[in-house]
């Protein structure tokens, strides 16, 4: 069992290997993190025009990525696009499908924290002259951000979880490293060791996030 | 763009004859992807219950056991635990079906995930209210089905249908651990034509599958709000 799944020598071997999937998954995560919280926001301050016309569109364009799998607008950018004679490689894919698909998950849970927000703080913000952007970044966001930040926590989590998607599409993370690895070695050491990284990056934040979820239903 | 422009786009991206062609193993697609989605969802959600009503017995060691399981299975990626059963299971002569790992990997998610949003759920329901319950006379069983669940159920509703979409989409990982999903029928649908047109019907498929999922989840979500 240990000589299998635990295995000192594969490690050893296959520990620089992995190890460079580490950094490229943490890279990979600072990147796509910030790409989709931009997006998002940018769905978010666009929803924050209490327009028909303007949150239809919107709503229509979150539940259509809401309901694509990831994998699928990731292997359709990756195989589709190439036919408009497009070629993107894989590491430009995945930042593109990140930016879509996280950017809805957070501009709905950015608007959710806008719409928390009573209105009397917009009216009085802007009653002391500040313009309308300046209320929304000063006044507004600040407030929102902190009203679903256990939300924006949980989805950076799945975020981060997700870029082991770009193995399906050759970039060299963590998870892609390890069955290299794997496949080289012919023991599946190398996955269980990716597998107990990935573990011991994300529990903090698991843990951090049950208890604040905790505190948000029993508080 | 001009007329010949589009035709040509058209007939990559929308080929009748390519499409006609490969209908049928999409539709054998949609029928694996259903059934998939609907095993993970029953047992994943059972089971979550079934962990989150044996946690709420308040028994130490099998807690921190169920909290530890709960955690493992929310901090690694799910194409990771695919990945590891179905790759893994083999050293040990196990070997479990594509079908069966992609099954079994996100049916432990959602078990995981389902587990903590009853348990937060269950201990949302002020302590006032078991005692009230069990001072007229109901025994802890009755107490638990009678008034805490149909309580606890009202505040789980809106995350649980967010995580059962979530992870269901996940059905699309298994082609990863060929499984003739949808996902997967496409693919090689589309390098047997050279044509991205079965790709497009595939992405069409999940839309068509997810979409009314997503749009009445967001019926639910308002309607079942908690007003606060």
């Amino acid at each position: 069992m240990i000589q299998t799944f635990f295995n000192p020598d594969i490690i050893a071997a296959s520990w620089p290997i992995v190890l460079a999937g580490l950094r490229n998954t943490v890279l990979l995560s600072l990147l796509v993190v910030p790409l989709g919280l931009f997006g998002g926001l940018i769905l978010a301050l666009l929803a924050s025009v209490r327009n028909h016309a303007v949150r239809w569109p919107l709503m229509a364009w979150v539940d259509f990525f809401r309901a694509f799998p990831p994998l699928v607008l990731l292997i359709l950018l990756f195989a589709g696009l190439p036919f408009a004679g497009l070629e993107l490689g894989g590491f430009a894919c995945v930042a593109i499908a990140f930016f879509l698909n996280t950017g809805a998950y957070y501009g709905e849970i950015l608007r959710a924290g806008i719409d928390s927000v009573p209105a009397g703080q917009v009216e009085a913000a802007r009653s002391t002259g500040l313009s309308g952007l300046q209320a929304m970044a000063y006044v507004v966001l600040p407030q929102a951000v902190r009203n679903v930040l256990p939300d924006l926590l949980s989805n950076t989590l799945e975020v981060v979880k997700l870029t082991s998607l770009g193995s399906v599409v050759a970039v060299p993370e963590l998870l892609y490293q390890a069955r290299q690895a794997q496949s080289i070695t012919y023991n599946p050491t190398p996955i269980v060791v990716a597998a107990i990284i990935y573990f011991l990056m994300l529990w903090p934040v698991v843990r951090l996030l049950s208890r604040l979820e905790n505190r948000a239903l029993t508080g | 763009m001009t007329g010949s422009a589009w035709k040509r786009f058209t007939e990559t991206f929308f080929n009748t004859k390519v499409m006609l062609t490969y209908l049928p193993d999409i539709l054998s697609g949609v029928v694996v992807t259903i059934e998939l989605a609907l095993l993970i969802v029953v047992t994943g959600i059972a089971a979550g219950l079934a962990l989150a009503l044996l946690r709420s017995l308040a028994i130490r060691p099998i807690n921190w056991l169920i909290i530890f399981i709960v955690d493992m299975f929310r901090s690694l990626p799910p194409l990771v635990v695919i990945v590891l059963i179905y790759f893994g299971l083999p050293s040990v002569n196990i070997s479990p079906s594509g079908f069966v790992s992609t099954w079994l990997s996100l049916a432990f998610v959602l078990m995981a995930f389902s587990e903590e949003i009853f348990w937060a759920g269950i201990t949302s329901v002020a302590k006032g209210q078991w005692e009230a319950a069990r001072s007229t006379g109901l025994s802890f069983g009755q107490t638990l089905v009678n008034v805490v669940l149909p309580q606890a159920f009202r505040l789980t509703i809106p995350p649980l249908t967010n995580r059962t979409i979530a992870i269901t989409k996940g059905t699309a990982l298994g082609t990863v651990v060929a499984v003739t999903e949808i996902l997967g029928q496409a693919s090689s649908a589309m390098s047997n034509s050279y044509n991205p047109s079965p790709l497009m019907m595939g992405a069409a498929a999940y839309l068509v599958l997810f979409l009314p999922v997503v749009v009445a989840a967001r019926f639910i979500e308002t309607r079942f709000a908690w007003k606060r």
